[in-house]
């Protein structure tokens, strides 16, 4: 911790309840509403400690009903609150989907400009913590087909500080995906951190040889290996996208301009996935300034198993990308 | 029981408003033969008495909830003939300017919340306006319709589990037609008697014969006191039946035509005329005349539909999202 640069050192759990709890002081229709986060603390205790703060009318048990309280939050929204709905994993907002692509996301063109829904749903993402297949999917880039919802992936203790105050100023829903193995990370926040944009993709790292695109967890992956990189004189600039839907296009075209290579690197499976849609962008829109084929780093087509060494295998790692870009880099 | 209203105004406006519904809906039905309305068009025809019953007890601030099968319950609650009607023409000047159609119509102005064609999608949305209502210290209630078939739906347990949990201002109107698209109840329902769900989850509830606009009003009264009181949420069954097929492609081999007949020498309108004249409150002067009257809206209504305009193809993506982000 150095307070003297007016720094802190804060874990990412922390800076998502400090977001949580600014939110609810600053606007009395902000309410927090899901499965355990009062009583418990949250499943991932982000929510630990509010319940005593705000009281149960806005640290919000609810029922294990999915698909009934995130329709409650479309019509809390509806009806002039500004619900936070905490969904425990993105394997269980499956059985939201039908509100959240039916009501949700189509509310406000289907009513012809009627009704917007101001809607936030967080919820965890992502493997590493050896909890098999019904608890460690990355489905945030199904998400990202859907028009009418904004989707954020924050990756950094800035992004889990400041991206929900920005949300819940949208007039239309915003998913934002939490990565389960970032809740314990520290990080540096500025003291004087507060909402952050939720458009921009963003330069973490400069460099000239090849451009790496992530997003949410996978990005310190990549950054641990550009670092290795850069001891072999490769440098590799990585780009986190931060928003994933609507993508920020312009920020990575520009850096292939001068890069002329490509990697992308996501948690997703690789077929149909938000790495094949950023692909395919590059292709209509930078294909002249490649040297080499876009290259995708994905997660192994087969539901997350258990074991840790096959959960490792499964999904991107730093060495992965350690060699995927030797590969781009050899090429041609 | 609250006070039957069989005062002549009112009785007269409840009748003007079902003969609205019917004649707007047969004049819908023959302009969909006539390829002027297109997709899908799901006739309300029998059950005018549900919608229109229950919503002489709401006032301009409470919440509709309603299903695909709603044009009797915006027309009811007072959106225009005109804007449905434009609506299902898909012309700029309907309701949601062409992009939901019959199903989906909406009115932010009269606080009607759609027209949604996920059975049961639209309980979870009641429930969340709601507890907005309740968090917000507002006495206003909810009212979400739903058909027999939305019952067997995971959203409808959901639903009263939370609504009743939070002691929420809802009531959940349920109209039995008997049968779900084309399967009959006592082929989709363990327990038929959908009233007794709600006890099921600590809900006050009650049946009433939904083919009569006067019990439907004096039951839904008596909900709606309820819910203002501010006892909680209210499950309601209007047991009813739909005279015409589920939409405009059903040949209706689910059903014979003596249950039809049956059903339908209790007509809502039919019922309702009888007792008014038999109480003196209503001669043929005055029938003539509401048919008039209805007969001039319902052509209006085409008139302004078939002047409407296309919207331009430039505003196709135009409220996909909000056009002010207030960040």
């Amino acid at each position: 911790m150095n307070q003297e640069q007016g720094m802190r050192t804060i874990t990412y759990r922390e800076a998502v309840k400090e977001a949580i709890r600014e939110a609810m002081q600053r606007d009395e229709r902000v309410f927090l509403m899901g499965e355990d986060v009062a009583h418990y603390g949250g499943c991932y205790a982000v929510s630990k400690g509010l319940l005593a703060e705000f009281g149960e009318e806005r640290i919000r048990d609810t029922p294990l009903c999915e698909s009934g309280f995130v329709g409650a939050g479309i019509g809390a929204a509806l009806g002039g609150m500004r619900p936070i709905v905490e969904v425990m994993t993105v394997n269980f907002s499956l059985l939201a989907l039908d509100q959240i692509v039916n009501s949700a996301a189509t509310l406000l063109h289907m009513s012809g400009g009627n009704f917007n829904v101001p809607l936030v749903i967080r919820m965890a993402t992502g493997a590493g913590k050896q909890l098999a297949a019904q608890h460690a999917h990355s489905l945030e880039g199904w998400y990202t087909h859907i028009p009418g919802i904004r989707v954020l992936a924050p990756a950094t203790v800035e992004d889990a500080r400041g991206m929900l105050w920005t949300a819940l100023q949208d007039p239309d829903p915003v998913l934002i995906f939490e990565n389960n193995t970032l809740y314990n990370m520290e990080g540096a926040l500025s003291t004087e951190s507060g909402a952050v944009d939720i458009d921009r993709a963003k330069v973490l790292r400069t460099g000239k040889d090849i451009t790496i695109i992530t997003y949410s967890a996978n990005l310190f992956k990549c950054l641990e290996a550009a670092e290795r990189l850069a001891g072999e004189g490769i440098e590799a600039e990585v780009i986190d996208l931060r928003s994933l839907r609507p993508l920020d296009d312009a920020v990575y075209l520009q850096s292939i301009k001068k890069t002329h290579r490509a990697l992308i690197v996501d948690e997703g499976w690789r077929s149909g996935s938000l790495a094949a849609e950023i692909s395919a962008r590059i292709m209509e829109q930078g294909f002249y300034d490649l040297d080499a084929p876009v290259e995708r780093l994905c997660s192994a087509e087969v539901p997350i198993p258990y074991a840790r060494h096959m959960e490792e295998a499964a999904i991107p790692q730093a060495e992965a990308v350690y060699a995927a870009v030797k590969k781009v880099v050899q090429h041609g | 029981m609250t006070q039957i209203r069989l005062e002549k105004t009112h009785a007269l406006e409840q009748l003007r408003q079902m003969l609205l519904i019917r004649r707007f809906e047969e004049k819908s039905a023959e302009l969909y033969s006539a390829t002027k309305i297109r997709g899908f068009l799901h006739l309300y025809i029998g059950e005018e008495a549900v919608a229109v019953g229950v919503m002489a007890n709401l006032e301009p601030e409470d919440a509709v909830v309603a299903t695909y099968r709603e044009h009797g319950q915006a027309l009811a609650r007072g959106m225009s003939a005109n804007s449905i009607m434009a609506e299902m023409y898909g012309k700029q000047e309907g309701c949601c300017r062409g992009r939901g159609g019959s199903m989906h119509l909406f009115d932010a102005e009269k606080r009607f919340y759609g027209g949604n064609a996920i059975v049961a999608g639209g309980l979870p949305l009641a429930v969340g306006l709601g507890l907005a209502d309740k968090m917000q210290n507002r006495n206003r209630v909810t009212c979400c319709f739903f058909g027999d078939g939305a019952v067997a739906e995971g959203d409808f347990h959901e639903s009263m589990n939370l609504a009743s949990l939070w002691k929420l201002p809802v009531l959940f109107l349920c109209e039995n037609n008997l049968y779900a698209m084309g399967t009959a109840i006592c082929y989709h329902q363990a327990q038929a008697d959908i009233a007794a769900k709600g006890s099921a989850y600590g809900m006050a509830s009650a049946s009433v014969d939904g083919m009569d606009v006067v019990a439907v009003e004096t039951a839904a009264a008596e909900a709606v006191a309820y819910i203002r009181a501010g006892k909680g949420p209210y499950l309601l069954e209007c047991r009813t039946y739909r005279f015409r097929a589920h939409s405009m492609f059903d040949s209706e081999l689910y059903r014979t035509k003596e249950e039809v007949k049956e059903w339908k020498e209790r007509d809502p309108i039919v019922q309702h005329t009888s007792r008014m004249r038999e109480a003196g409150l209503l001669d043929d002067q005055d029938i003539a005349s509401l048919e008039q009257q209805v007969a001039e809206e319902v052509e209006a209504a085409v008139a302004f539909a078939e002047a409407g305009t296309d919207e331009p193809i430039e505003e196709l993506t135009r409220f996909v999202c909000s056009e002010r982000r207030v960040a």
